[in-house]
């Protein structure tokens, strides 16, 4: 053992800032306190001055009241967009799939797009699925939409006999694992439809013997789902730390979390109307952050994680997710003259005469047109001199 | 407590009344001419000298002000016959589809319970300061699918609206006349219900009888230099207006047919139309009489250039000034070098005291043009004497205790300076002057990175704040040591640039010994004052110094640090202080024991240890002072090693180029048969891809990693000692990539992430076969930079340097339109005493910042406390 304090004396010093400095800092000392401690001696001398500089700059690296925290954190995530490649649809991570990054995805994530330009899913795996291959493939097999046009080597349409005529494609059948049983089953299901087998040969007949029936029938076969999640078009398993994943092109995070095999609390996609509805806004929420983060670091660019957690926050603080710009956060704000400074501007005005609306100068660029002091910063505090003779002076 | 007052609290919005309109009139206009033909203005018209004066020498008839004391004052022109507000068109139809045409019901389309429960819904939603308004789109929807009027039984007749402002029911057209009975017979209580607040707005409103116009300040006419007066578009406008006016009064009056009033009336309609919006499709916009479209009142307010945005939001400044910036290593990244041209126009005014009469005399006495001088002199009372004009001698005589001199710009005066484009709070600092020869602005290299400036020709702007609590809040908190740590990641953004790096590493490099005097001159241009330390060693009676020591006197002296340098190879095993490339950097008692300088030491946007470290746990003042002392040392030290570079850099000796094009002609044989397997069918693709495109995959990965063993080859052959090679490495300039493509191949050029493929049909050039898709087909470069590229390579070089050419031109568009939304999004949020974040509105975003309260500037890159580094610092 070496010189110095015990690890019982640690533990009770450092207990001691608790209350006053948030728990995961005094858990993070503690830890490294006690890994330190057995490689080198250290006294108590050491040990105030290593709680007393803790507690220092703690309390030296608080914000202060006033600071421009959203203007700072606008110009943090703005800033280096100017530095960020353009370049949409490059491979990172999974090889095999699209993904957007860059610019254009940052812009999609603070635009609230309701669909992403290249929406993908990471669905996790339990036990069983995660660490075989086999299984994984097959669940993907599983989710991965097929339709008519998959695995038809040939479709037509014979007018004259009014048959729709189908041909499989015998390889494509076999690697989907389906059967032309299956696929006639599940043709059935379209009413008014008779369906013909004959090997890889459908040929499928309105009841009434129509032509305009047949040809609803043909435009309803063409994407009917034979097997699979709507929405997901190709499926991808990947081998990642030491457990089968499975992403997918196309995202139905609905339909996903519904299946046995997933493991619901960590499987998810870069849809965030999608978390939205099928998670909640405290998702979301972070959803946002995670997108951001991850299109950010794939750049190289170090942004503060609490400027793109205000961003997130902003966008989510209504309750349910809201652009930042015109048809959201910007479009929202109280004052007449902050939205007529933004964008459409005339017409901001008019409906504010018409509904009375006043203007109470609380925001910043309201004052900036106004020619006063803005409220933040030195501006959200005033000075009163109290001068001598006048009530209270020495 | 005693506030101190608002000069504007808030602004209410609303329709103006006619009667309102002709309240404020201060006569009614009825000519639709501005001048006679003496020039003075016309009594009644649309000059008429009670609407305020723009023109020198004449008094205003109303409030008797002169240009520019008179704000200029409202008149009315009477229309004769009711004209449609465009801007209130919607809201209008809104209200002709949701009222009963009925004459004596008027009412909503709404049974009185749902009225009520509207109502209910609006009255709660404006009681907590909600936008009530909103309710009343699902007014309208629900009133719209009515059929009948529920409280007259009277059958709906469906109305059309044709653009810009045609109301049809059924058949018959609705004249504006129809319009606004209809309007009028609308309740107090149902207006409410539709969105219009009845005290301040009645829905008659929206259709004028009476036309303000504008004082003459709003549309003053320009004489020019011939003589001859031009008028304002919105006069021309006007005059349009009157004479359609006039003209349908006296068709009105004399009888005309029908069809010839409404015609008239029609004509009308438009110009008070385009007078509000001249781009309201489906008409025509109003031209001027040389074909260009006019600028009437809405294209005055909107846009970029319009008077929200234009002048509203960014104002121009005096007092500031624009020049060429050029660097100076020798001033301090406090400092601004400011040409003597500029001081003299740029002024702070200064109060006479008791304590500086005599000195502010003498400053005066010296007038405008001699440095240091004055350029005004303001009185007690406010009356300014120009001192390019006055008897200086007896106004310096006749200063006392009250009187404001506007003395010149002088040495640390404290100015703000800004580059454009302005996108992060470190692209306006402030600096403190120090005047210099020349005719541009000067700023330490240290600076560059916040405002992102170069030399090639960047301008830069200085603006000198008035108020002496300006000073004081630029000095505090906007000087340039304030902002050495970004906010945006909490680590320096203010640091060495390229040669400090450099030559950082050549003075504290191992085995570097230097003499006394060489160390004398090292210090000397460095301008540190401090005590030589004992010498390192001692050889044949002559003392020397290690580089290490020279350096080590400029930290702090209880400097504890261990850090690896950026020239660190990341060894599977690091012998720390034995490492071959003195990679391993230890700082003990603020003396550098072991490990080179470089860009981990200080470069700015870099892990820059040192810097860091002394700006947090020191203070700003040591930072600077560091900064300024390392910068120059550093520029001294590849002064007197000498350091250059050249394309001799770059040369390899001809086995090394053996070797390289050996490679390349492998590889270029493995694509053609991967090409060959492609053709034959037989390449497996990749789960989800063709195999065309698995066959580019696989391409592209070859030829990458070809162009990289390229790379390595010629890095065997340039040492360490290569200056390229040392820039490189150290983080000062360059990276390891470009000196591949210098020294040994440029490689793939591609266009959109993909080997190149547009040009001709199948192929890239017509040199080509149709469909070829090996390497030399597709862009791939084997030459370097160095030897040249041949005309085929320089032309796909060509292809993929267009392309990022066309990307940074689209980026910057992209993204300073982000940058401009996430602004406006975000600006009101401050944090409040509370630590709680919210908006202008008092609602809550954050209930503690970023969840710990903790400011990215003044962590430790995010972290409030850097626990390690702490232990480390407390235990030496």
């Amino acid at each position: 053992m070496l010189g110095g304090v015990s690890s019982d004396t640690i533990k009770d010093e450092v207990a001691k800032l608790e209350g006053e400095i948030p728990k995961l800092i005094v858990q993070e000392l503690q830890i490294s306190l006690l890994r330190v401690s057995k490689e080198r001696a250290i006294t108590r001398e050491h040990l105030k001055g290593i709680i007393d500089s803790v507690r220092q700059s703690f309390f030296k690296s608080i914000v202060e009241p006033g600071e421009a925290v959203g203007t700072v954190a606008a110009q943090s995530i703005g800033e280096p967009g100017t530095q960020m490649t353009l370049r949409t649809f490059h491979y990172a991570g999974v090889a095999e799939l699209n993904v957007t990054l860059g610019l254009p995805r940052l812009i999609e994530i603070i635009d609230a797009r309701k669909t992403p330009s290249a929406a993908l899913m990471s669905i996790y795996l339990k036990k069983p699925y995660a660490s075989s291959l086999e299984k994984a493939r097959s669940f993907a097999q599983k989710i991965e939409l097929t339709t008519i046009e998959d695995i038809a080597l040939q479709t037509e349409v014979d007018l004259i006999s009014t048959v729709f005529l189908i041909t499989m494609d015998r390889s494509r059948m076999k690697r989907r694992e389906l059967k032309p049983i299956d696929v006639a089953d599940t043709i059935k299901t379209i009413p008014k439809v008779e369906v013909d087998i004959d090997g890889y040969k459908l040929s499928l007949k309105p009841t009434t013997g129509s032509l305009s029936e047949l040809r609803r029938i043909v435009s309803k076969v063409r994407d009917l789902p034979l097997r699979g999640l709507k929405g997901v078009t190709r499926v991808v398993v990947k081998m990642e730390d030491n457990e089968y994943v499975v992403y997918t092109e196309g995202s139905n995070l609905a339909g996903i979390m519904e299946m046995s095999e997933v493991d619901t609390s960590r499987t998810s996609t870069n849809n965030i109307h999608e978390i939205e509805s099928v998670l909640g806004i405290e998702a979301a929420r972070r959803s946002i952050m995670n997108e951001a983060i991850k299109t950010l670091d794939e750049q190289g660019l170090d942004v503060d994680i609490r400027h793109i957690m205000l961003v997130a926050d902003m966008m989510t603080a209504s309750g349910t997710v809201c652009q930042v710009g015109r048809h959201g956060v910007s479009g929202d704000k109280s004052s007449v003259l902050a939205r007529a400074s933004f964008e459409i501007t005339t017409k901001h005005l008019f409906d504010a005469c018409m509904h009375g609306e006043s203007d109470k100068l609380d925001g910043i660029i309201e004052n900036v047109i106004a020619g006063q002091p803005i409220p933040v910063g030195t501006g959200s505090v005033d000075l009163v001199m109290r001068r001598e003779g006048e009530g209270g002076g020495k | 407590m005693m506030r101190v007052p608002k000069l504007i609290d808030g602004i209410d919005f609303g329709l103006m009344s006619p009667d309102e309109i002709r309240r404020i009139s201060v006569t009614k206009i009825v000519a639709a001419d501005t001048y006679d033909d003496d020039g003075y203005p016309i009594d009644r018209g649309l000059m008429d000298s009670r609407l305020g004066v723009v023109d020198p020498g004449l008094r205003c008839r109303t409030c008797a002000g002169r240009s520019g004391a008179c704000p200029g004052h409202f008149g009315h022109v009477e229309l004769s016959r009711p004209v449609i507000h465009v801007g209130y068109v919607d809201n209008i139809y809104d209200c002709l589809r949701a009222i009963c045409k009925n004459k004596d019901c008027g009412r909503i389309h709404l049974s009185e319970q749902k009225i009520e429960n509207f109502r209910n819904m609006m009255e709660e939603s404006k009681k907590s300061g909600g936008k009530w308004w909103e309710i009343s789109n699902q007014v309208i929807k629900s009133a719209n699918a009515v059929e009948k009027c529920p409280h007259c039984r009277e059958k709906k007749i469906k109305t059309k609206f044709e653009k810009p402002t045609t109301f049809v029911e059924g058949k018959n057209r609705l004249t504006p006349s129809d319009v606004r009975e209809r309007l009028e017979r609308i309740k107090d209580d149902d207006a409410f219900l539709i969105g219009i607040d009845p005290k301040t707005a009645r829905p008659e409103w929206m259709v004028f009888t009476v036309l303000p116009t504008p004082p003459v300040t709003v549309r003053p006419s320009i004489t020019l230099e011939s003589g001859v007066r031009s008028e304002d578009d919105l006069t021309h406008k006007l005059v349009d207006i009157i004479r359609i006016n006039q003209r349908l009064s006296e068709n009105i009056e004399a009888g005309a047919p029908h069809l010839i009033v409404e015609d008239l009336w029609e004509l009308l309609q438009y110009h008070v139309t385009t007078y509000f919006d001249n781009s309201v499709s489906g008409i025509p916009p109003a031209r001027h009489r040389s074909g260009r479209v006019l600028r009437t009142l809405s294209q005055r307010l909107r846009g970029k250039e319009g008077r929200f945005r234009g002048n509203l939001s960014g104002k121009r400044v005096d007092f500031s000034a624009r020049t060429v910036v050029s660097p100076d290593p020798r001033i301090s990244i406090n400092e601004i070098g400011v040409p003597a041209y500029i001081a003299k126009i740029l002024t702070i005014p200064i109060r006479v005291t008791e304590h500086n009469t005599e000195e502010l005399r003498n400053i005066v006495r010296r007038g405008t043009d001699i440095f240091p001088g004055a350029n005004s002199v303001i009185s007690p009372e406010g009356k300014r004497f120009d001192l390019r004009y006055a008897d200086r001698e007896e106004i310096a005589n006749n200063l006392v205790p009250g009187f404001l001199v506007e003395r010149h710009l002088k040495d640390h005066d404290i100015v703000l300076f800004n580059r454009q484009p302005s996108l992060h709070r470190m692209s306006i600092m402030a600096h403190e002057v120090k005047l210099l020869p020349g005719r541009s602005f000067r700023l330490n290299l240290s600076v560059c990175p916040p405002y992102n400036a170069d030399f090639d020709g960047d301008e830069m702007n200085v603006h000198a704040p008035q108020s002496a609590e300006a000073r004081a809040e630029a000095r505090i908190l906007m000087r340039v040591q304030e902002q050495i740590l970004s906010p945006r990641f909490g680590g320096p953004i203010i640091g060495g640039i390229q040669d400090h790096i450099t030559g950082a590493y050549l003075l504290t490099q191992r085995g570097r010994l230097l003499t006394r005097d060489r160390v004398q001159q090292l210090l000397s241009y460095a301008g540190i004052l401090s005590d030589i330390p004992k010498p390192a060693t001692t050889e044949k009676g002559i003392e020397y110094w290690t580089g290490k020591q020279i350096f080590s006197l400029l930290l702090p002296k209880d400097l504890h640090m261990t850090f690896k340098a950026k020239i660190c190879e990341n060894c599977t095993h690091c012998k720390k202080e034995e490492c071959e490339i003195d990679a391993y950097v230890t700082i003990r008692d603020g003396q550098l024991k072991s490990g080179v300088i470089d860009a981990n030491s200080y470069k700015a946007l870099d892990k820059c240890e040192i810097l860091d470290r002394i700006v947090k746990d020191y203070d700003t003042n040591i930072a600077r002072e560091f900064l300024d002392n390392v910068t120059k040392l550093s520029i001294a030290s590849s002064a007197m090693f000498g350091f250059t570079t050249g394309i001799d850099d770059e040369d390899i000796p001809p086995e090394a180029q053996e070797r390289i094009s050996e490679g390349i002609d492998g590889a270029k044989k493995k694509v053609d048969k991967l090409i060959e397997v492609y053709n034959s069918g037989e390449l497996e693709p990749l789960p989800g891809r063709s195999s065309l495109d698995t066959l580019e995959m696989r391409i592209m990965e070859l030829l990458a990693e070809t162009r990289d063993n390229a790379g390595m080859i010629a890095e065997e052959y340039l040492g360490l000692n290569n200056h390229a090679v040392i820039m490189a490495r150290t983080g000062a300039r360059g990276s390891m990539l470009n000196l591949t493509q210098m020294a040994a191949c440029v490689g793939q050029q591609s266009v959109r992430g993909e080997r190149l493929s547009r040009g001709y049909r199948g192929r890239t050039l017509t040199h080509f076969k149709h469909g070829e898709l090996g390497a030399d087909a597709r862009g791939f470069i084997s030459s370097n930079y160095k030897s040249g590229l041949s005309p085929l390579e320089f032309f796909f070089h060509a292809m993929g340097g267009r392309e990022g050419l066309v990307d940074t031109a689209v980026r910057t568009a992209q993204s300073g339109y982000m940058q401009r939304r996430l602004i406006n999004a975000l600006q009101d949020l401050r944090v409040e005493y509370d630590g709680t974040v919210r908006d202008d509105r008092g609602v809550i975003v954050q209930f503690t910042y970023g969840e710990d309260g903790i400011d990215p500037a003044r962590s430790d890159r995010g972290k409030a406390v850097h626990i390690d580094k702490t232990i480390n610092k407390v235990l030496g």
